[in-house]
């Protein structure tokens, strides 16, 4: 039965002013500063005076003379694979082994995803008290004396695994839900049909897991493009820590403003993310259409 | 023999996702003056809870949990309103462009922060507030700007999940009540509203501990040392006392606290908040 298309004067104001809203801070907040980011990117814009369109000049400037560019592509790319590739799969391991009834179960679980509620920030700070070179725990066990944070060819290494101790537990949480709205008939078909255990996971439960992976792999992604807190915890984002989103915050904050140039930074971030956030979408709305 | 080497495993992990949490607790314990001496993998010789007093006393926190609290409850409040009448009116009434307007509000909170502050921090110096609402006479810098930031931020979210369980409630109930001539608001906030207490509780748990450890937009929103939330006022904490890290573990150990009490009392709601999130449309 068709829903009643017709409303009365009240019913009108009060969908009017919900609504409303709901999209004036939508449109305000977030996708007018989204769109502005993309117009200021093409000015030299510092925040006091007229800005003046200088088209693809910022990036240009980007790409060729401002030094910390390329090692924060070179580390956000490096974020970006470490959490795909070695935290995610963790995740997913840590998943498929606390899916089948075992004691204690939710003791493991709950350790794993403790992380997941702290904020980077935190995660940073204690980052600290393991890596500092002179009381850090880490070379008190091995006796090194590595300035792990502070040597710059090496520290995004240690920071990196601090932000997939938390980005592990997210995962595992996402796939434990996944796991179990898969068909428990399908493992059994599979197990009558002679498949080991390893072989019924990748050849069924994993693509049975594909809608989860699609949501698993975007969240990964935008993770790390917002990677963020904790290098800024650490050491402010500087050398060796370089990511894309603290030079956006760099180049607006504090005294020698450039909103045009920090804008086409974000620019680049929106490019990418934009990519993934449609995956995404469509992934979730592909059921209602 | 098989179910042996399971535990042995993921008790190793578990205990290995602990351990730096652990340790943060033991540095927190412990004198500055003993483990600058022995480090901190060390025996304790005395153990003391005096870095929490003085992170409570010297630091200021209870100030900056005051700051958190005015922050975060009228940003949970606002967002979880507003998000779930819109979300009603997504999912339950026949509004045109209804689904256009769910994939924008999803979308919008997808983007990275950073594409949003350079403007946001523009037009925030730029909106003039009346004193008795911010002392600095502006958008930038005020509670109230952080407030709608967050609410703006999240709400996309909470739109999309909250869609996803109303379609779940059977159509008949706001049927029924259609017949006997109910206002889309008694729709909404007597009959709809009450049955989606299980996904409020999952998203209030989840966005209370999103809000809460929010660094960015208070890094770049406000300015004044000491209106700022807990999270990002624990930066300070490590400007002043850049060498104890003991005060620092126990600062670090006393801003995570509310999240790590409200994880273990609500651990079920803040796991079905993330997983409602991830789940198909």
């Amino acid at each position: 039965m068709a829903p009643n298309r017709r409303y009365s004067a009240g019913d009108r104001a009060v969908i009017a002013v919900g609504l409303g809203l709901a999209v004036a801070l939508e449109l305000a907040l977030i996708w007018g500063p989204a769109l502005a980011s993309v117009a200021l990117s093409g000015t030299d814009w510092d925040g006091i005076e007229r800005p003046r369109w200088i088209g693809g000049g910022n990036y240009a400037d980007l790409a060729a003379e401002y030094p910390p560019f390329w090692p924060a592509v070179r580390n956000n790319l490096l974020w970006l694979g470490f959490l795909a590739l070695i935290a995610a799969p963790f995740g997913l391991l840590c998943a498929v082994l606390l899916d089948r009834r075992l004691r204690l179960s939710r003791v493991y679980q709950n350790a794993l995803y403790l992380p997941v509620v702290l904020s980077l920030a935190v995660v940073g700070f204690i980052a600290q008290l393991v890596f500092s070179a002179d009381y850090g725990v880490l070379n008190a066990v091995t006796g090194l004396t590595t300035d792990w944070l502070g040597d710059s060819s090496i520290n995004l290494w240690v920071v990196m695994p601090a932000a997939g101790w938390r980005h592990t537990g997210y995962v595992m949480i996402i796939y434990l839900a996944g796991l179990k709205s898969v068909d428990p008939a399908l493992k059994e078909a599979a197990a009558i049909d002679g498949a080991g255990e390893g072989q019924t996971f990748f050849k069924v439960v994993f693509p049975a897991l594909r809608p989860v992976n699609v949501i698993v792999l975007v969240i990964t992604v935008i993770e790390a493009l917002r990677a963020f807190d904790i290098v800024y915890a650490i050491n402010k984002g500087r050398n060796g820590l370089e990511l894309l989103s603290v030079l956006v915050t760099e180049n607006i904050v504090g005294e020698a403003a450039r909103i045009g140039f920090g804008s086409a930074i974000a620019v680049i971030l929106l490019v990418i993310s934009t990519g993934f956030i449609v995956v995404y979408l469509s992934q979730i709305f592909r059921e209602d259409r | 023999m098989k179910r042996a080497a399971l535990h042995a495993f993921l008790g190793l992990v578990a205990l290995g996702w602990v351990l730096p949490l652990a340790l943060a607790v033991y540095a927190s314990l412990r004198p500055y003056a003993e483990t600058a001496r022995l480090g901190y993998f060390s025996p304790p010789e005395s153990l003391t809870l005096d870095y929490y007093a003085r992170a409570w006393t010297e630091a200021e926190l209870p100030k900056y949990y005051l700051n958190t609290l005015i922050v975060v409850l009228p940003a949970l409040a606002l967002t979880l309103l507003l998000a779930s009448f819109t979300a009603f009116a997504v999912a339950k009434l026949p509004i045109p462009g209804r689904r256009t307007l769910l994939i924008v509000f999803t979308a919008g909170n997808l983007l990275p922060p950073q594409v949003l502050i350079t403007p946001l921090y523009s037009l925030y110096t730029l909106v003039p507030l009346p004193w008795w609402l911010s002392d600095s006479m502006s958008l930038y810098d005020s509670y109230l700007g952080l407030i709608l930031i967050h609410v703006a931020f999240q709400f996309g979210f909470c739109v999309f999940v909250m869609a996803n369980f109303m379609r779940t409630i059977p159509i008949e109930i706001t049927e029924a009540a259609l017949v006997d001539g109910a206002g889309v608001w008694r729709r909404y906030w007597r009959l709809t509203l009450p049955l989606c207490r299980p996904v409020l509780a999952a998203l209030g748990t989840l966005q209370f501990t999103w809000m809460y450890n929010d660094f960015l937009w208070a890094l770049v929103l406000m300015t004044s040392g000491d209106k700022l939330p807990i999270t990002s006022a624990l930066n300070n904490l490590r400007g002043q006392f850049f060498t104890d890290h003991n005060l620092l573990a126990a600062g670090s150990l006393l801003v995570a606290l509310p999240t790590l009490v409200v994880f273990q009392l609500l651990h079920k709601h803040f796991v079905a908040g993330l997983t409602l999130g991830s789940a198909k449309g």
